[in-house]
């Protein structure tokens, strides 16, 4: 007895520490991975190589590019406002790091059994934006308020729909909490019933990490980088990692909610899960390579005027079918 | 509403189409030319490193005349006329600054005896900028280049050492004016 906790305390706490650090590390290495994995199948879609010196494949570029990125100047500009401009890229980190901490991985893999897990997730996204609106605020330049207000209202936007997809999935499951939701797709993947909820989940998440074809906060051509023009060193890596940290987030987040997670037959549970998520991120890249930029106002009319409707439906019609059933 | 149907329609197609031809390009042959190891094909007329060359006899073509350096937009050459002692011009000096020049090719087009060329050759990198300075010894070739068979003073009407006037190819002899004879 130490701190009045029993020895099988301690080490379900101990394996939950550990269990935590894996998945915490495990998510920033594939996202520090999808760097490599992005420009090479950009390449490839481009009819080029990509990065294929460093190491084998080229797999050493992220080495590379991370040692360059720590030793570069991390440079405040002087008219910034300090903390808010050192606070905003820890945030974007931190939301998308403690989103992963309610994705089932595994029947016993997953760090915190929430039975509000979408909720949690839903609400981590949003915290989101926050970083970005910080970003862009602190820097006192022109580009990056233009860019974070985009991203504001594009965000703020898209998690409507977000959110709305996900009720059908709710509905179908009877519960917020994740594994359950897996567990509910023994018989059928969700994308089978609910596939309008999928498209419009994925387009949300796009938007949500703003990633091509929904990238407009970072649109090079009008606003050089967006909110992170005034970023530089490890607090711009900060960004970049995050935004892929993103990725993997929504990749994991369609396999859970749509792809029935860590079900499939012969192969180990993990396995099927990241092939699947794997699968949605080269699925992103490949948008990313293919698509153009909508104008901003498309983008809030596609939004506001075809998947908000589409969602409204979604949810009636599938809330009428439970009804039904039950 | 049809309009807004169709709308949908073409766009939800045109989207999956360019997803569906941007795929198709993971099995197209890549065009990237791997470099050091893999070397690129350059075209005979490629411009890159500039070499002086010489006729089938062995002798320079070069014959001084400065209009290479005078066409030069960038004034990287400089020539040094010098004399041989039956009068055929050649250079002291010939020096090409290739940290400025920027291989326009002007100067090839300048020269009437085809002497100065640009090879298909850019691999000229240096780490010490004065290693940029050509001087003749680096520039000369033994061989003709581009333009085999060429010989300036064999189709030329000047008369220089060996040869006289009237004497180089397709030239009729010279017409003796204060002669009344036909």
């Amino acid at each position: 007895m130490i701190f009045g906790l029993s020895e099988h305390d301690i080490i379900s706490i101990g394996l939950t520490a550990i269990r935590t650090l894996v998945i915490l590390l495990g998510s920033v290495l594939v996202a520090a991975m999808m760097i490599w994995v992005e420009r090479r199948l950009l390449g490839l879609w481009q009819d080029r190589y990509g990065p294929n010196r460093v190491g084998p494949f080229g797999l050493l570029q992220v080495v590379a590019d991370m040692i360059k990125i720590f030793f570069k100047e991390d440079w405040i500009p002087p008219f910034a406002d300090k903390a808010v401009f050192v606070v905003a890229p820890a945030i974007i980190m931190l939301t998308s790091m403690l989103a992963f901490a309610v994705i089932p991985f595994t029947p016993t893999w997953t760090v915190v059994n929430l039975n509000v897990g979408i909720l949690f997730l839903l609400a981590m996204s949003s915290l989101g934006v926050y970083s970005v609106i910080f970003a862009g605020w602190a820097s006192d330049n022109k580009y990056a308020l233009l860019g974070a207000m985009r991203t504001a209202a594009q965000m703020i936007s898209y998690e409507v729909f977000m959110g709305l997809s996900l009720l059908g999935v709710v509905l179908l499951a009877g519960s917020f909490n994740l594994g359950v939701i897996v567990e509910s797709q023994r018989g059928m993947w969700n994308v089978i019933p609910q596939f309008p909820a999928f498209v419009i989940f994925f387009l949300a998440g796009c938007a949500e990490i703003h990633r091509a074809p929904f990238d407009l906060p970072e649109a090079e051509q009008e606003l050089t980088s967006g909110y992170h023009t005034e970023y530089s060193g490890m607090k711009f890596g900060m960004f970049f990692v995050g935004e892929y940290l993103g990725i993997v987030l929504i990749s994991c987040l369609v396999t859970t909610l749509f792809f029935g997670g860590w079900l499939g037959p012969w192969l180990p549970g993990f396995v099927w899960f990241a092939l699947k998520a794997g699968f949605f991120m080269c699925f992103f890249i490949l948008l990313r390579a293919a698509t153009v930029r909508p104008r901003y106002d498309q983008l809030m009319a596609f939004g506001w005027k075809v998947l908000l409707p589409i969602a409204i439906i979604n949810v009636a019609i599938t809330g009428a079918i439970v009804v039904a059933q039950s | 509403m049809k309009n807004a149907a169709q709308n949908a329609i073409s766009a939800t197609s045109g989207v999956l189409r360019t997803l569906g031809m941007t795929f198709m390009h993971s099995f197209r042959k890549r065009d990237t030319i791997m470099y050091p190891e893999e070397q690129p094909y350059l075209p005979p007329r490629y411009r890159g490193r500039i070499v002086l060359t010489r006729d089938p006899d062995g002798a320079e073509r070069c014959v001084a005349c400065n209009l290479c350096s005078v066409a030069c937009p960038v004034d990287c050459i400089s020539v040094v006329k010098t004399e041989d002692e039956t009068g055929r011009w050649y250079p002291e000096s010939f020096r090409i600054n290739f940290s400025r020049c920027i291989y326009c090719g002007f100067c090839e087009e300048a020269c009437p005896t085809y002497a100065i060329q640009l090879t298909p050759d850019f691999e000229m990198g240096e780490f010490d900028r004065q290693q940029m300075v050509y001087e003749k010894s680096d520039l000369l070739i033994s061989g003709v280049g581009k333009r085999p068979g060429y010989n300036f003073y064999r189709v030329a009407g000047m008369a220089v050492g060996g040869k006289d006037k009237g004497a180089a190819e397709n030239e009729a002899e010279p017409i003796d004016i204060k002669t009344l004879l036909p």
